[in-house]
């Protein structure tokens, strides 16, 4: 072979890896910059915290109802004497770990039954997409009760639980970009190139359709969360086990005499989730390049 | 010498749902029963407008849209009804080079990789041979050794149209496809490109099947011409010939919206206007196809469908006013 002549007119920009554009982006949201902190705070908090602060959450350390502050206790004690900053901080171990693992399970469904309906189309994408809405309209609180009822309320069913009734919008939102991907040249070029169906569903497509699949399940984090505050308020969890919503369900009885007992949980929610949101918002202006060009 | 590329009676439909879930089915025919064929070294370029089903044909010889009916040989084999392996075999030896330099390069994989996928895929030579290879068509195509690392969005339209040339050459096909090549870009590059795939025509011995609206670039590229109108192939025949002398009111027309330089050819050539627009390509005209803008229509022209024939040596048109050889 020949050497064609190097090309003068064309320039070539320095190469820049894309996760230092994105950062670069991510930064410029001093909001989510602001809740990455406190996130990764109740994370060190949750995975260090129950460990240093060294008391057992189910012993009964004093009397009932001391408000916090008093008698040498943080957060006070609940209805039945146990400290309430050991249980936050165990609390948030199970309230963090249901929340990551639902969404996985959530994420994994519905790239799959979103990719296949997007990529095959026809029939194949008809019945995924009924069976889609069929989950859609379904009660979701219920129907997880109804699964955690039947099958017991152990951490890995009641993540099950929590991922089932979630999965929809990741599922449309899958085959969205797998509609729009599956048209782009690039696509018909692999198959001209001898990509199998397998290869193109999984190296090329979903690669490129992953940017709002991430900034979803993000959100979705936070919306396990919730859920599981939820169940475990409704007191369909696992009883050896602490979670925030547990103990919100747990003292609810005594919310006007010492409304602390309910407060301080129902705030370890609230700033988990929303710092979680703004992440995710974050996120999501750093990954879309529609933004990016402004 | 021999054709590489034989094209019989290809067509190809793609399926219509009116009306929801429950719709009638109907069908649009983009490739009406075309035939062709390309010698081994040369180029056959297929020249019409938007939705004359130029590209869908290209798209169905390379496999990759279902043709209805018809047969694409190649070498004398008819590759349709090929799959597993076989199909593969036949992939090494049709290429594909896309219209879109922005949309055809994979954005998530380097420049190398995207020159390697067609080795990865269609042949079992180890890591070191491939790298090679890829580090060889960087050179042949124009492009820098050290520009493999980079992605496609670091690159100007023209060097990514080298990147989609290289890829297209990775497997040492026979026969490539054409789809537009330069038509996405500046009036300098697509003259650079227009070249490049020339020299490695002549360096490689390539075919080139050519689907191109600008007839400029189709004069520049192209042994013989076939053009396309809604589905139907309406005119064939050597390039010199087309030009000189085109004999189907269409072609006519399209050769006179060619701006010359030229005064005295300018002059020469008055512009054929056509009024309005194709019509709806689910419900053609049951005559010719063009009679509804045709300046030269006749009552038989919209009452029976002309066929291909042939009136000179290898200049064949679809249109009954054309008389036949004497």
């Amino acid at each position: 072979m020949s050497d064609a002549p190097a090309l003068p007119e064309e320039t070539v920009e320095k190469a820049r890896p894309p996760i230092a554009e994105a950062w670069e982006m991510f930064r410029k949201n001093h909001a989510a910059v602001a809740a990455l902190v406190v996130l990764i705070l109740i994370v060190l908090a949750a995975i260090f915290g129950p460990a240093l602060y060294g008391t057992d959450p189910f012993d009964m350390v004093w009397a009932p109802f001391s408000p916090p502050g008093a008698d040498g206790f943080l957060l006070g004690t609940d209805y039945l004497g146990r400290d309430l900053t050991a249980l936050i901080l165990s609390g948030a171990r199970v309230s963090l770990v249901i929340g990551l693992a639902a969404a996985l399970v959530s994420v994994f469904i519905g790239v799959t039954v979103g990719a296949l309906a997007g990529f095959y189309r026809g029939v194949v994408e008809e019945v995924l997409m009924r069976i889609t809405e069929f989950f859609q309209v379904l009660p979701t609180l219920l129907f997880s009760m109804v699964i955690v009822a039947l099958f017991g309320a152990s951490l890995p069913m009641i993540t099950f639980a929590i991922g089932v009734v979630s999965w929809t919008a990741v599922a449309r939102i899958t085959r969205g970009e797998f509609l729009r991907i599956r048209e782009l040249e690039y696509v018909t070029a692999s198959r001209a190139s001898g990509a199998s169906n397998l290869k193109l569903m999984f190296k090329v497509i979903l690669p490129n359709a992953l940017t709002p699949i991430i900034v979803q399940s993000a959100l979705m984090v936070g919306g396990a969360i919730l859920f599981e505050a939820g169940l475990s308020f409704l007191g369909l969890t696992d009883p050896n086990v602490v979670s925030w919503g547990q103990i919100i369900g747990s003292n609810r009885t005594y919310i006007l005499e010492s409304p602390f007992t309910v407060t301080i949980p129902g705030l370890a929610i609230f700033i988990t989730v929303l710092a979680i949101s703004l992440v995710g918002d974050g996120l999501n202006d750093a990954l879309n390049p529609k933004l990016r060009q402004r | 010498m021999s054709d590489l590329l034989n094209v019989e009676n290809l067509c190809v439909r793609f399926e219509v749902k009116r009306g929801g879930m429950f719709g009638k089915k109907s069908y649009l025919h983009a490739v009406d029963d075309i035939s062709f064929a390309v010698k081994k070294g040369e180029t056959l370029a297929i020249v019409g407008e938007s939705g004359s089903g130029k590209t869908t044909a290209a798209l169905a010889v390379a496999r990759l849209v279902n043709a209805w009916r018809g047969k694409v040989e190649l070498d004398g084999r008819d590759i349709l009804p090929l799959d597993g392996a076989e199909l593969r075999r036949a992939r090494r030896r049709v290429q594909f080079i896309f219209q879109d330099p922005y949309s055809s390069l994979n954005p998530r994989q380097r420049a190398e990789a995207i020159v390697k996928e067609p080795l990865d895929s269609l042949s079992d030579k180890p890591e070191a041979e491939k790298a090679e290879i890829v580090a060889r068509l960087f050179k042949a195509v124009g492009l820098r050794p050290e520009q493999q690392r980079l992605f496609p969005h670091q690159f100007s339209g023209g060097q990514r149209q080298r990147i989609g040339i290289a890829r297209a050459l990775a497997t040492q096909p026979e026969l490539i496809i054409c789809d537009e090549p330069v038509s996405a870009l500046d009036v300098a590059v697509q003259a650079q490109i227009l070249n490049l795939l020339r020299r490695l025509q002549k360096e490689f011995g390539l075919t080139y099947l050519f689907i191109s609206h600008d007839l400029g670039v189709v004069q520049h590229m192209s042994d013989s011409i076939a053009v396309m109108y809604m589905g139907k192939v309406v005119e064939h025949a050597d390039r010199i010939s087309l030009f000189s002398n085109p004999l189907h009111p269409y072609t006519a027309a399209l050769l006179s919206a060619v701006p010359s330089v030229d005064k005295a050819r300018r002059e020469a050539t008055k512009r054929i206007l056509i009024p309005g627009d194709p019509p709806d390509p689910m419900n053609p005209p049951k005559g010719c196809r063009f009679a509804t803008r045709c300046p030269l229509a006749e009552a038989r022209c919209r009452e029976t469908p002309p066929a291909l024939r042939e009136v000179a040596s290898g200049h064949r048109v679809a249109c009954h006013l054309v008389p036949d050889p004497a």
